[in-house]
């Protein structure tokens, strides 16, 4: 699979933040009472999140090592800013529903978890990529959820009415409350875990969190539970194989 | 001869009791309110009753019957926590709203976190709050119609107290139990006598309830709206649920303490909140929420109160020594 692509699939399946990796829970939690603020807020974290890794990984050798996480949140809170004005220039009742969540995003640890894990090790294309997948992966997480919040607890869909329309309705308000998102969230997680391991089961595996792509586990700071180094071992150890054989080669 | 010789290891005397002896005392137990909720409210309490029961065992026998378990139906804590969740309705919940709360109750409470004995809170109030947080007006309709005509209009008298003051209730109707309310918490005799037939049957003791009861009446006591009156802390006593979540929900053995402090500060937790959410709270009833919260707190209070052992010197004593 190409590494782009690559990343891509890597967002939105394997490492899917709301899913797997259980990344921003606050705005996941707290704004998808409907489908349509679950995919602005999904959209807004997209598109800061594309630009964080781009900005981020051009200056990667620029900012020094001790106070890399102030920059990171520099770059990060400009991009907001920029998105909270726009959205109030275009969007008014969007933001006016997220409200304070917006602002929020700065603080984001998706944001910051890319950042640090793999736009300060890569070169700026592929972190691009990185920050679509996963700035998808979380779209995709927040509109199922809000859909699902919307459904049962107000009837419509995207404010049509679907359920609502059915003459004796009721809605069940728990689930726009703040315990129906727990409970959506519970149920989707648990879900996304059985196909992890009937997947498992069918000798497919969806595969783990894997490594990231720079090999460094050495100085990765998720290291003593990460997954994927077993990964990485073997693609250094391949890597070491051909330039064994290009050394042989050359000698010859 | 040799019979006498068989060497086992111990427990070598066992109690009769088992899970579906203490449940079947339990249900029991519960009777005289059941039947008091049905003469009071009519023949659709007795429906409600049954359909809850019926769902709940449903749907522990079809969740078992999915994740290959065991069958655990046998052991009658479905049917209990039917009963105790459809006590807690208003009669006019429409079918699949009680139905709905019988699903909640089982699967998600109960079952999804392991079954009986595993449950962290106590499976029909959790059904119960799910159901009015879901659809509160419904669960909060305690309009009555028997035979046509209405027999009780709106308000708890709970409510009443609080929106027009102590004139409105009389204590004696709260104790018989005519007045309006759920089908099993409006007759305080009704569940008294459940009570003594409890503690009769060893099911249980005083420590929980007791301890729940005395904290409730001193705080309403001492900041209740009519404050240092006590017919307003009979009156409170008498009203909404207190009783029959006292002796019947705060005493379910999975989700209370098992240690004797332990009990005792359960119960001061339960009645402090329950006082809180009486007093202060949005609505005049607080008893559900104040049990299923203090059943958080169980693994805590667990932890603290771990009675001393014997032959066991604590630490700093045996380090002075």
């Amino acid at each position: 699979m190409n590494k782009y692509v690559e990343r891509l699939y890597n967002g939105v399946i394997k490492e899917n933040p709301t899913f797997v990796l259980m990344l921003g829970m606050c705005p996941t939690l707290a704004v998808t009472s409907s489908a349509i603020n679950g995919l602005g807020m999904g959209l807004s974290t997209t598109v800061v999140l594309i630009f964080a890794n781009l900005l981020i990984s051009c200056f990667r050798k620029v900012i020094p090592n001790g106070v890399r996480i102030p920059a990171y949140i520099v770059i990060v809170a400009s991009l907001v800013t920029v998105v909270q004005l726009l959205m109030q220039a275009y969007l008014q009742d969007l933001s006016k529903s997220l409200g304070v969540y917006i602002p929020l995003i700065v603080v984001n640890c998706i944001i910051l978890g890319r950042a640090e894990s793999f736009a300060s090790k890569n070169e700026p294309v592929i972190s691009v990529f990185d920050g679509v997948g996963m700035g998808l992966g979380f779209t995709i997480g927040l509109t199922i959820i809000g859909l699902i919040r919307e459904l049962l607890g107000a009837g419509t869909l995207f404010d049509q009415p679907v359920l609502s329309a059915i003459e004796g309705f009721t809605p069940i308000t728990i689930f726009i409350m703040a315990p129906g998102a727990f409970l959506v969230l519970g149920f989707l997680v648990a879900g996304m875990n059985i196909i992890r391991k009937k997947m498992d089961e069918k000798g497919k595996p969806l595969a783990e969190p894997a490594g990231c792509l720079s090999g460094d586990c050495a100085s990765c700071s998720q290291a003593a539970t990460c997954t994927g180094k077993d990964n990485v071992k073997k693609d250094d150890a391949t890597k070491e194989d051909t330039k064994k054989e290009t050394a042989k080669s050359d000698a010859k | 001869m040799s019979e006498n010789y068989q060497i086992s290891s111990s427990p070598h005397v066992r109690a009769k009791d088992s899970t579906g002896r203490v449940m079947l005392y339990v249900i029991i137990a519960l009777l005289p309110a059941s039947l008091f909720g049905i003469y009071n409210f009519g023949i659709r309490a007795l429906l409600l009753i049954l359909i809850t029961v019926a769902s709940c065992v449903a749907f522990e026998w079809i969740f078992d019957k999915i994740v290959h378990k065991k069958n655990t139906i046998s052991d009658m804590s479905a049917v209990v926590t039917g009963l105790l969740l459809a006590l807690n309705f208003p009669v006019s919940l429409p079918w699949w709203e009680a139905i709905m709360g019988a699903a909640f109750a089982i699967i998600i409470v109960k079952m999804l976190f392991g079954g009986l004995g595993q449950n962290f809170m106590n499976p029909a109030l959790g059904g119960r709050c799910f159901l009015l947080i879901a659809f509160a007006a419904d669960m909060t309709n305690y309009n009555v119609i028997k035979n046509g005509v209405e027999a009780y209009t709106g308000a708890t008298p709970l409510a009443l107290i609080r929106n027009e003051g102590l004139s409105a209730v009389n204590v004696m109707d709260m104790l018989l139990g005519k007045t309006a309310g759920t089908i099993g918490e409006t007759s305080v005799i009704a569940v008294l006598i459940g009570a003594i037939l409890l503690i009769l049957f060893g099911v249980i003791d005083l420590k929980i309830p007791g301890a729940y009861i005395i904290t409730f009446a001193v705080f309403m006591f001492l900041f209740g709206a009519e404050r240092f009156d006590t017919t307003y802390v009979v009156a409170q006593l008498c009203g909404g649920g207190l009783m029959l979540g006292a002796f019947f929900m705060a005493t379910d053995y999975v989700t209370s303490p098992i240690t004797p402090m332990g009990k005792i500060v359960f119960g001061i937790c339960c009645g402090l909140l329950t006082g809180l959410f009486r007093c202060f709270g949005a609505n005049a009833e607080g008893v559900s929420f104040a049990i299923i919260l203090s059943n958080l707190l169980v693994p805590i209070i667990e932890k603290w109160t771990v009675p001393r052992a014997f032959g066991v010197v604590k630490v700093k004593e045996a380090k002075k020594q």
